[in-house]
């Protein structure tokens, strides 16, 4: 059995990764299926998220009218799902996390531990955990800054951020212009503002601890 | 001229007489690694661009299609598919016809796989520059790709499964894990591209998504490697493996083992705990496991031990292996709650996931590819300094850049946990990524001597051809 053909390719093979999928996987899964599946269109009922589309509309409002004409729940699901997939195409979650664990401090720096149903949502398929943080995580990033912020971030990280390795994303503009924001760049601006917007804490801002308090030895 | 080249010509002459001439098609096993290297050379340069673009050097800012976002998607992308893919490809080509003593399935077949592997992994390339990329990561390979893939591998399945079933009794080592990792990659890559896409959202998308990063190197790369060491080894070493329990043991733990794996790669997630248990201590048997292996590789050598120096695959092979071990050992620890605290997210696991992708795998296929190209150009290599260059280059920076990414996570672990300002962290790094810059020089300055070599090897060939 454990040399010939059969027992490899049905054990070994078949057998064996079987198993590891039923344990590991349908368990998981089994778990969470009562656990209901947002669609877009009842994730955009968020009066956080629309308020920051709204105020998209009135700070590019050409920009705006041009590419979602007016600020409506289509209109937003429309920003919210491209915003997305912009976000998987350019490789935002192989530098940036999108879940908050209970260990090393993160609750005190980007809020609430994060929860399972917080990801049951189309918008998680697959879901956008990311494996490496050389940016913040984003799970709690939605409304901790303003819009024209996060223009001016994209266009040029370095310019707020003078240390960032974040590459610079032009493409989301027109004219090279960080204050045109195109069809792409309000629509990942809104999904960066949707992160953390369910939360009764929205927006969330990190505990202001000044530099000397920290170096202070805890013990003392 | 070279002790390599010599003992080449001497296991030729004496194997040769019962293997037929055109039980291998050697040119096609010549074309998987020319290809094999190609995608070498643009993972490389994705990296670079990677690792230009965290110093703050890339000089290639605002382009849409060479972002480095997208780049670092090819990087890994063109190593598994690309580089790994067609190099295993071509090595099965090579080993499973000569072990069988049967030829594939149908030498047709064996043109038009691949034919369309190439386009396979040409397109996933374009459509991750053009920002189609998937959301499963080592799995970017645009949606509607996957299907294609998935035949590819089916077809890969089928024409090297035909010689394997022909053979009768038990089977030699190197075929258990052949025969697994045929079964295993179809049905991983099936797993891992379409159930977190289009039926299970959020945790258990999550699940499933780590299961499939984990089986992609444990039940893909790691039974092609280890079933290729398991024919190489003996081969060059000429004796046979030092036990067949052990090697019973190896393949065994590995196949119940490796697949519970998967959930480690998403530790303190929403995951429930009591699978995040059931990774962690499946993963720590897989270390036992590993360990049985090593001993039957070191027992194996034992006695011959100057093969390490004069003989430059068994060199690459063994070195391999001990790097093997070394990120198993790592694996062993870094995957408990303990450190994954402080480790997780921080570049500590680049350098792990260098470390077995660079210093094992692609040793060995560089070994394998040391080993196999003077014989399948009959011409032994035109320098054999070169080939020590590439290893030596290799070597050096893999563990400096190996070294230097472990020590960056830690400091980024501190960082992050003391609460200091974000900024803190990335500039805490700059040194590090900068040592990164230049050790992955130093990786891209072996593969171009290895690339001249076998340039000049082959330029050597033609002549003695023409002069034939």
């Amino acid at each position: 059995m454990f040399e010939s053909k059969s027992g490899i390719l049905l054990i070994g093979g078949l057998g064996f990764f079987l198993f590891a999928f039923l344990s590991n996987a349908l368990v998981p899964i089994l778990l969470y299926r009562d656990m209901p599946e947002q669609s877009v269109e009842e994730l955009v009922e968020n009066q956080n998220l629309i308020y920051q589309f709204e105020d998209l509309s009135l700070r590019y409002p050409e920009e705006f009218q041009e590419h979602y004409g007016e600020p409506t729940k289509e209109s937003l699901a429309e920003a919210l799902q491209l915003g997305h997939d912009i976000y998987v195409g350019e490789g935002c979650w192989h530098c940036h996390s999108q879940f908050v664990r209970p260990v090393s401090n993160e609750s005190a720096r980007w809020g609430e531990v994060s929860s399972s149903k917080e990801y049951q949502n189309i918008l998680n398929r697959p879901v956008m955990w990311g494996t490496r943080r050389v940016g913040p995580d984003l799970s709690r990033e939605g409304g901790r800054r303003g819009n024209d912020w996060h223009a001016v971030h994209f266009f040029d990280p370095a310019s707020l951020s003078p240390s960032s390795p974040m590459p610079k994303y032009p493409w989301f503009f027109d004219d090279n212009n960080p204050s045109k924001p195109n069809k792409r760049g309000i629509a990942i601006i809104t999904y960066v503002q949707w992160l953390g917007s369910w939360l009764e804490q929205y927006p969330l801002y990190e505990d202001f601890v000044p530099l000397e308090e920290q170096m202070q030895n805890p013990l003392e | 001229m070279s002790e390599v080249a010599e003992t080449h010509d001497a296991t030729q002459s004496n194997s040769s007489a019962a293997i037929p001439r055109d039980l291998v098609i050697e040119r096609l096993v010549c074309w998987y690694f020319v290809a094999a290297l190609t995608y070498l050379f643009i993972s490389l340069t994705g990296g670079l661009l990677m690792a230009l673009q965290l110093v703050q050097w890339n000089p290639l800012q605002g382009i849409e299609y060479l972002s480095p976002g997208r780049w670092r998607m090819i990087h890994t992308n063109a190593i598994a598919y690309g580089f790994l893919a067609n190099s295993f490809l071509g090595a099965l080509h090579w080993a499973i016809p000569r072990l069988t003593l049967k030829p594939v399935l149908h030498r047709g077949l064996s043109y038009f796989i691949f034919v369309a592997w190439q386009v396979v992994v040409c397109a996933t390339a374009i459509g991750i520059m053009m920002g189609h990329a998937q959301g499963v990561e080592w799995g970017e390979t645009p949606t509607w790709i996957d299907p294609l893939a998935l035949v590819g591998l089916a077809l890969v399945a089928v024409n090297f499964m035909a010689p394997i079933v022909r053979t009768e009794g038990p089977l030699y080592v190197t075929l258990w894990y052949f025969v697994a990792a045929f079964v295993w990659t179809f049905l991983t890559y099936a797993m891992g591209n379409f159930v977190p896409e289009y039926f299970v959202p959020g945790t258990s998308a999550g699940a499933v998504g780590g299961l499939f990063i984990h089986d992609l190197v444990g039940l893909f790369v790691t039974p092609l490697g280890w079933g290729l060491m398991y024919y190489f080894v003996p081969i060059l070493l000429q004796k046979p493996v030092w036990s067949h329990g052990l090697s019973l043991v190896g393949f065994w733990g590995l196949a119940f083992f490796y697949p519970l794996n998967g959930i480690h790669h998403f530790l303190l997630t929403p995951i429930p705990d009591f699978l995040e248990y059931g990774a962690i201590v499946s993963t720590i048997a897989v270390e036992f496991v590993v360990t049985t292996v090593i001993i039957n590789f070191f027992g194996t050598i034992w006695g011959s031990g100057r093969a390490v120096v004069t003989n430059l695959p068994i060199r690459w092979f063994y070195t391999g292996m001990v790097l093997y071990f070394v990120t198993c050992a790592q694996c062993a620890m870094q995957v408990t709650h303990t450190f994954q605290k402080l480790i997780h997210f921080t570049d500590w696991v680049v350098g792990h996931a260098h470390l077995v992708m660079f210093g094992v795998f692609s040793m060995w296929l560089f070994g394998i590819m040391t080993y196999l190209f003077p014989r399948l150009l009959k011409q032994s290599w035109y320098s054999r300094s070169l080939c020590e260059w590439h290893y030596w280059l290799s070597l050096g920076g893999l563990l400096v850049m190996f070294i230097d990414l472990t020590l960056a996570g830690v400091f980024q672990g501190y960082y992050w946990a003391s609460l200091q300002p974000w900024d803190v962290s990335v500039q805490g790094s700059q040194p590090f990524w900068v040592t990164r810059l230049f050790a992955g020089l130093a990786i891209i300055g072996g593969q171009l001597a290895f690339m001249f070599n076998l340039w000049m090897t082959w330029r050597l060939s033609k002549r003695a051809k023409a002069v034939a």
